[in-house]
């Protein structure tokens, strides 16, 4: 039997790359990407919390988070398509107009 | 032995493609490394009892969200995206925050014990009720309102992505 442990340091592991990725990447794309990895970092210890302690809610919490991760990439990308048509980058670093 | 050597495998397996994901310059490779990434999440989700979880995996993330990223990839052209350097100036101080957060996260996990009673949904419940069946009678009997609030999200979700995708047209 594996222990819980190991699953929860796997999911924190992902879930710090998730966060490197988001902290040091230019292109907005991959910054989008690294939140989704983020999520599924989180979703995996769930799901081994879940398995642990023989209760479905972990489940039924994966549902719902996958749920608006799916509306988030939704809305995310369309925010991208927006931006990308006026600046025509995906470049953070350009994005600098509501600058005080 | 062997469930820690498929875990040993999942295990390492996930942490080279998410590295992967967050340093490969060209977005399509990332997205291709993540398409991997996902279908081996779910196979660890397999791996605990949670098989409707992997097909929601397998079918919302990489069928339907990655297919989203692939397409807005393709469709901004990132031709100049590639010359220009990946990370930003400062990418030592997110190296050090993240690696500082893991380091404390992963000592915290290593003295964590498990000491809640089990539930009921053991194995043996879950296989007489079926996976599929039990997951859907707590989520349509104990979560009724958030799942409603779920469909409102998506619904607000398609709405906001018509609104802000759409071309601004002056009459």
């Amino acid at each position: 039997m594996v222990p819980l442990n190991w699953y929860l340091m796997l999911s924190a592991v992902v879930f710090m790359i998730g966060v490197f990725g988001f902290l040091t990447r230019k292109n907005i794309i991959i910054m989008f990407m690294s939140v989704e990895l983020m999520l599924n970092g989180v979703n995996i210890s769930l799901i081994a919390f879940s398995h642990y302690l023989q209760d479905m809610r972990g489940q039924i919490l994966v549902f719902f988070i996958i749920t608006v991760a799916a509306a988030e990439a939704a809305i995310g990308l369309a925010i991208i398509i927006a931006l990308f048509r006026n600046k025509s980058t995906a470049h953070v670093d350009e994005m600098n107009e509501m600058k005080g | 032995m062997l469930p820690k050597l498929f875990f040993g495998y999942y295990a390492a397996v996930i942490v080279i493609l998410s590295l992967l994901v967050v340093t490969r310059k060209n977005p399509v490779r990332s997205v291709m490394w993540m398409l991997l990434l996902f279908f081996h999440i779910a196979s660890l989700y397999l791996f605990l009892n949670a098989e409707f979880i992997a097909a929601i995996q397998v079918i919302v993330y990489a069928g339907a969200i990655l297919v989203l990223f692939l397409f807005v990839v393709l469709l901004l052209n990132l031709r100049e995206e590639l010359k220009v350097k990946r990370f930003i100036g400062s990418w030592p101080a997110g190296l050090f925050v993240s690696a500082a957060i893991l380091a404390i996260v992963i000592n915290v996990i290593r003295s964590f014990v498990l000491a809640a009673p089990p539930g009921k949904y053991s194995i043996e419940y879950i296989k007489e009720a079926t996976h599929t069946k039990a997951l859907g009678t707590i989520l349509y009997t104990e979560y009724l309102f958030p799942f409603e609030i779920a469909s409102l999200v998506l619904l607000i979700a398609i709405i906001g992505a018509i609104v802000l995708a759409k071309r601004k047209t002056r009459s």
